[in-house]
């Protein structure tokens, strides 16, 4: 049930820099120097942004995040 | 031929320029999802309207069955092509010309701009101090994007009215034919690339920090770009930066001057803003690109043939109950706002970051000055109609 941390997942080829991801979960993201979008780290998401990172997910025009748990 | 018939059937005579739809379009909207998803008509050639987001979508996704080359819907396109990459690029080109462009308009770029815009915006909103009316649209809407852009190409703002008048005879005054709409279009572009002209010689030989020095340097396979090109972008930028958040900034004034709530809301929890303006971007998305079929296909059903306009409404997906639930109430703390007020796909807008920092900014400094401001009674709003749709006319009482 615990498990491990959920990871977030920006996939490279369907960002489009739209650069939702950043203002929702800043901390969960890096962007580039052309505006795309890159999870921070390894892109484990700590319990306590769990809620923004899912809000990230939800958010991006381009479905290019996911977040991959050990159910997933 | 300047006045045309009315539409007589919205799934089957359909027509962006019709006053009904500059009105209000999201009825019509509705109407068309509820019945005939995919309208057409026969108008402009062969015209496709879809109004889900799914077809949108999947249209702006197929970059091979459907082209970037006209990006705004004309009655008599000219036949000199008029290029502005990478707006009316396809691949493979688009990608290169693209990727040029995009470090000048990253967040952490435009982050930068924030001290500008804050001023611009309290600069015009000095001249309203003490009135007790004004036109949020006029005295100030209009005004930002032209003064940031400028700022950003670097050329005069003071120019403003010019810049404002070649974007209406782009995209408003010479869509529908009259006789000379395709001439006035080429001649409109050759002024532009005229008056840029003139700043690219000076920045030749002492370049600055504006994007047209970083154009003249800019390098596109190995090479400087070439003339048309370097025009074609810069007229791209300009015209793409202004009448785009222009009415994105009226229309979000305009609901707040309508719904006191709202104001109220934003005003006593401003760090609901981030969220309110992606609904307002949702709600009131201003652009509605266009594609032309390269190739017979069909989407949901729906034959389309090759040189086929179709109208990629973003404002229609972006109203979608399939994905937006209770898709005509602004709902300012919307948590799932998935819109495609930007686009979707490759040609997603390049200034998005741009945009919407300046209607962050024009809102917060809007109500910290006039948190109280209501529309006028009985006031008239005037509509742009075309590819943008915005609120020219905003009378407010500002106390």
């Amino acid at each position: 049930m615990t498990g491990k941390p959920a990871r977030l997942v920006v996939d490279d080829d369907k960002c489009q820099g739209h650069n939702r991801c950043r203002l929702l979960a800043p901390d969960l993201v890096d962007i580039d120097d052309l505006g795309f979008a890159h999870a921070k780290g390894d892109g484990t998401v700590p319990s306590e942004l769990l809620e923004k990172a899912r809000l990230a997910v939800r958010n991006c025009p381009e479905f290019a995040l996911r977040l991959e748990t050990d159910e997933t | 031929m300047t006045g045309r018939p009315p539409v007589s059937d919205w799934a089957t005579d359909f027509d962006h320029t019709d006053p009904r739809w500059t009105e209000n379009p999201y009825a019509i909207m509705a109407e068309l999802r509820g019945r005939c998803p995919i309208a057409h008509s026969e108008r402009y050639g062969g015209l496709h309207a879809p109004m889900r987001y799914a077809d949108v979508r999947e249209i702006a996704y197929d970059t091979d069955h459907f082209s970037s080359k006209r990006v705004v819907i004309r009655e008599n396109p000219p036949n000199v092509p008029l290029p502005s990459p990478p707006i009316t690029s396809d691949p493979p080109h688009h990608k290169p010309s693209r990727m040029l462009l995009l470090p000048a308009f990253t967040p952490q770029k435009i982050d930068r701009l924030i001290p500008d815009a804050r001023r611009i915006c309290n600069e015009l909103l000095d001249e309203l101090q003490g009135r007790s009316e004004a036109d949020a649209a006029i005295d100030y809407a209009q005004h930002i994007p032209v003064k940031v852009i400028a700022k950003m190409l670097g050329i005069p703002e003071a120019e403003g009215d010019r810049f404002r008048e070649w974007i209406h005879v782009f995209i408003e005054d010479t869509i529908v034919d009259d006789g000379t709409s395709a001439d006035r279009l080429v001649a409109t572009a050759r002024e532009m690339d005229d008056f840029f002209g003139r700043y690219a010689e000076q920045r030749r030989r002492d370049p600055k920090d504006d994007l047209i020095s970083f154009l003249l340097a800019a390098q596109h396979d190995g090479a400087p770009l070439t003339e048309r090109h370097f025009y074609g972008a810069l007229r791209l930028l300009l015209i793409a930066g202004i009448d785009t958040t222009w009415s994105a900034i009226g229309a979000s004034l305009l609901h707040l001057a309508t719904y006191h709530q709202d104001r109220d809301r934003l005003v006593a929890e401003p760090a609901l803003m981030p969220t309110a303006v992606e609904e307002f971007l949702r709600a009131y998305a201003p652009v509605t690109m266009a594609r032309r079929v390269k190739e017979d296909t069909e989407v949901s059903g729906c034959p389309m043939k090759a040189g086929d306009w179709v109208m990629l409404s973003f404002p229609a997906a972006n109203r979608d109950p399939d994905v937006f639930p209770d898709p005509d109430t602004v709902v300012i703390d919307r948590e799932d706002n998935r819109h495609a007020a930007f686009g979707l796909g490759i040609h997603r807008c390049i200034g998005s970051n741009l945009a919407r920092m300046e209607i962050t900014v024009a809102l917060e400094e809007w109500l910290r000055r006039f948190p109280r401001f209501t529309l006028q009674p009985g006031a008239r709003i005037a509509w742009s109609k075309g590819p943008v749709r915005g609120p020219r006319t905003v009378p407010v009482n500002l106390a």
